[in-house]
């Protein structure tokens, strides 16, 4: 059979598709945004198609709101629903169990949620989301919940220190961020969880689990009224409090450094890189879309292409920027067998000296943007992947209309501002570079 | 075993697909092509899955089948190695691919309008790989990183690569989907082009397209593209049959770990091995009675209760090819041992035996099961999975229709019996992680390449 071949193929319909895409009509439905009395920020987009809903209420009172006490924005979120009221944690999990409801929590550095996917029907949703709201205003914090919770997150500790990749990425954080809040490991340590008071938890939870720290996003089969009333039910009786205080700001690494950490392992894991950019930030998009090139893409990426396509030096490689309230990371990180550390850690380096010197080619440019407009619908393709995105926009204050004008902000990219924003942010002589494994040079002393 | 970037969940023992009605064809070679309509974005995800995986491997080649899914990208005549992902992110699309024990699978997700793109380019490659000398020598270096990565650095990996030997004697569920590494360095692209040969031909494959799509038209594509390809020759596994089980089984291994950690592991049947079919969903709920959500008995009485454990959970594979293992697995709580932590969980599989669930307890597996059936149809890529995996285990797709109502007919006493049939010291393997300690001593010369996997 005679095909056209799959470049005419790839560009045929490509073009087509761009003018598609250009049109108005099969978009996200519109974000409806308000605001509760008590300051919680409400963001909502229907979607009527299925009979459930997701919900997701997002605190400022991730591990940046530790102060000093690793682990203790974490363990605050692990023991919500533990006990709220009169229930005690077996009865609000065989609740939430016994009406089908999915109910999650997590912290990471910036934030604190607790998360809830439920059928839409007033009965289940109904009382999952009570449950919710119970969990969020009344938790009980009991001191046997509290010793057991925080033995939990002493081992997981040490299940993380088993992961040579958990080792690099808390080192690394600890190296670029020394002084700053963004330094502290979320899941704490062995000796700051052993330190933490049940009063401190207590009066984490009383500062930053407030209305006027907290961000709700709603998508589901409920209409406008559904969406306020369930917004009230679970967050209304939250007291108003205060929003948490402003960051302080992130200084750039002054001189280039390094950390080994020696394991016994077959595989050496290296992360290197520095300090990236906010949400929100000016150069996002030239950011974002020059990492697309850089080693954002997978297999097509430039790192991947030389160092595991050209090299087999490696199974996973790639670069991302964190974007977070203050300046999260850029990093680079791979892992590669004991004996070729060496190599390839230049290699990491000399690409991201060699990108921010002259930035990505046309070709380069062309495709990263073709891949990212082209997968747009992918990324808004579930309420699981909407849900998240309201309580990002809605969290860092991004417009509402930010997924919506994503794809022409991504066409925008020249590569002059490429070139330009990496020049200004990204300075290859001042990186962190952290091994860890069969590899590094010393053992490190613990 | 994804082909690049962190792992899929494989989703196991994670029930039912959405009840919109799936539209089956086979073309004149015997490809087997599954359509399911979901309007709600203008995606499409598709995807070829081949009737060939670790399963289907003998000793000596173990890990051949992910190798050649690796190889896969590698290149044709006509799109050369590289080429294949570049036209896919040109397109806008996501890529990757996955080997486990019974199947091979390779997917797309694009807007709805480029489906002929994937179908191009899967056809092309289900006949006319390269599999060029060179390249292999490349790609199998990264899939040793990519077992390094996974296994020998990941304690608990290695621990349930040295569980399942000891569990599976005969059936070839005994050796691990990323193959041990001996046999990878030992492998030669002549081995895998023998492997191509025999299973990659239509009719060893199923296409599964689910998305904003006209099912008509998507079989009219699908013929367009993998009509012209020949049938292969027809393949015959052996049934290699799993020993019945001669009594309890103990395995420790030593590795550098912070943490012990506690696998055990019932011989069971699965829906395909099992003579009544009521025995294996019995099977499935009792994963759930005992791991089915946070009300669920291993973290209300293990975790929370009893504290022995930081964290245990169970599991079971319904849709297995093959007899296979019901899971259990645990780590300690601070100042318990895996001992007593052992002592614990089979205290709860003697209860399952000795006394019927509770109706609250089965009710609430029930409605979860409810629910989840509803939260599924929100993922296009998970019901083109779930679909994938059943047709190519050797199942009818209809079996998904029938999850709800067969977990629904259930009883405590079908539970019970199974515990008591299935979950018996005499079917039962345990291995536990006995850690060494992580930190080792610096290496005195340059380390010898190729010995990584020593310790």
């Amino acid at each position: 059979m005679k095909a056209m071949s799959a470049r005419a193929l790839a560009r045929a319909v490509l073009t087509l598709g761009l003018l598609l895409w250009a049109l108005p009509g099969r978009a996200m439905p519109p974000v409806q945004h308000w605001t509760l009395a008590n300051g919680v920020r409400v963001y909502f987009v229907r979607a009527p198609q299925l009979p459930m809903v997701d919900l997701r209420v997002v605190f400022d009172a991730g591990s940046a709101r530790d102060g000093g006490h690793a682990g203790l924005a974490r363990l605050t979120n692990t023991l919500l629903a533990d006990g709220a009221g009169d229930l005690n944690a077996d009865r609000i999990a065989t609740r939430f169990d016994a009406l089908g409801a999915q109910f999650g929590s997590g912290a990471s550095r910036d934030m604190a949620w607790v998360s809830l996917r439920s059928l839409s029907g007033a009965g289940p949703l109904g009382e999952a989301s009570g449950l919710v709201a119970r969990i969020l205003t009344a938790p009980r914090f009991t001191a046997a919940d509290f010793r057991r919770e925080r033995g939990r997150m002493r081992v997981a500790v040490k299940e993380r220190e088993q992961s040579l990749g958990d080792v690099a990425g808390r080192a690394f954080y600890r190296a670029l961020y020394r002084g700053h809040p963004y330094a502290s490991p979320p899941g704490g340590t062995a000796r700051s969880l052993a330190a933490l008071t049940r009063t401190e938890v207590r009066r984490f939870h009383r500062r930053y689990y407030v209305g006027r720290n907290a961000v709700m996003a709603i998508v589901g089969a409920l209409d406008r009224r559904g969406a306020q009333a369930l917004a009230q039910r679970v967050a209304g009786a939250l007291p108003a409090g205060a929003p948490a205080p402003e960051l302080p700001p992130v200084r750039d690494p002054a001189a280039p450094h390094s950390v080994e950490i020696h394991r016994a392992s077959t595989q050496t894991h290296v992360r290197v890189g520095t300090v990236g950019m906010r949400r929100g930030d000016s150069d996002y998009f030239p950011l974002y879309v020059g990492n697309h090139v850089l080693g954002g893409s997978g297999l097509v990426s430039r790192l991947s292409r030389e160092i595991r396509e050209r090299r087999g030096l490696s199974y996973s490689v790639y670069s991302y920027f964190l974007p977070m309230r203050r300046r999260g990371p850029f990093l680079m990180g791979l892992q590669t067998r004991n004996g070729h550390t060496r190599e390839a850690v230049g290699l990491l380096r000399t690409e991201l000296q060699r990108f921010v010197a002259d930035g990505p080619t046309d070709k380069e440019l062309r495709a990263a943007k073709e891949n990212l407009i082209g997968g747009f619908p992918l990324r808004i393709d579930s309420n699981a992947d909407i849900v998240e995105y309201l309580a990002m926009i809605g969290f860092y204050r991004l417009p509402l209309d930010y997924l919506q004008t994503f794809p022409d902000r991504v066409r925008a990219v020249t590569r002059t501002q490429i070139r330009d924003a990496f020049r200004r942010r990204i300075d290859p002589r001042r990186l962190v570079t952290v091994i860890v494994g069969g590899g590094a040079s010393a053992p490190e002393s613990r | 075993m994804p082909r690049w970037a962190l792992p899929i969940l494989l989703l196991l023992f994670a029930p039912a697909v959405a009840a919109g009605p799936v539209h089956e064809y086979r073309l004149d070679n015997g490809l087997r092509v599954l359509v399911k309509e979901d309007h709600r974005a203008p995606v499409v995800v598709s995807q070829v899955w081949y009737k060939v995986g670790s399963g289907d491997e003998h000793g000596g080649i173990t890990g051949i089948s992910h190798a050649l899914e690796h190889m896969m990208f590698q290149g044709t005549a006509k799109h050369p190695a590289g080429e294949f992902s570049r036209i896919v992110a040109a397109n806008g699309g996501r890529e990757n691919a996955f080997t486990g024990r019974d199947y091979t699978a390779y997917f797309q997700l694009l807007a709805k309008d480029r489906l002929p793109v994937s179908f191009e380019l899967e056809s092309d490659r289900m006949r006319n790989l390269s599999l060029k000398e060179a390249d292999f020598r490349k790609e199998i270096r990264v899939v040793m990183e990519e077992r390094r990565l996974r296994t020998e650095d990941n304690p608990q990996a290695l621990t349930y690569e040295r569980f399942n030997a000891a569990a599976f004697v005969s059936s070839p569920y005994h050796h691990p989907v990323i193959g041990w590494m001996d046999d990878l360095r030992n492998l030669k692209v002549g081995d895998l082009r023998a492997w191509y040969r025999r299973w990659y031909a239509p009719d060893n494959a199923t296409l599964v397209v689910v998305g904003d799509v006209d099912p008509q038209a998507v079989v009219r594509l699908a013929k367009r593209w993998f009509g012209p390809l020949p049938a292969g020759r027809p393949v015959h596994s052996k049934p290699r049959r799993e020993l019945g089980p001669r009594g309890l089984r103990r395995v420790t291994v030593r590795a550098p770990a912070e943490l012990p950690y506690l696998l055990m592991g019932y011989q069971v049947p699965v829906l395909r091995t099992v003579r009544d079919v009521r025995e294996a969903y019995a099977l499935e709920v009792l994963a759930g009675i005992l791991d089915g959500g946070s009300g669920a008995r291993l973290a209300s009485r293990l975790v929370r209760g009893e504290q022995v454990a930081a964290s245990a959970s169970a599991g079971y594979d319904l849709y297995a090819r093959r007899t296979d293992l019901f899971l259990l697995n645990a780590t300690p709580a601070r100042g318990h041992g895996v001992a007593e932590l052992e002592r614990a969980l089979r205290r709860e599989v003697r209860r399952l035996r000795e006394q019927p669930v509770t109706a609250a307890e089965l009710e609430r597996v029930k409605a979860q099961v409810v629910a989840r059936r509803v939260f599924e149809q929100d993922s296009v890529f998970y019901q083109a999975m779930q679909l994938g995996r059943v047709v190519t285990a050797g199942l009818d797709p209809r079996v998904l229709d029938e999850y709800v109502d067969r977990i629904r007919a259930v009883t405590p006493a079908r539970i019970q019996a199974v515990a008591r049939r299935y979950l018996i010291p005499e079917r039962l393997t345990i291995a536990v992680l006995d850690p060494l300690p992580v930190q080792g001593r610096p290496p005195r010369t340059a380390p010898v390449h190729g010995a990584g996997a020593l310790r």
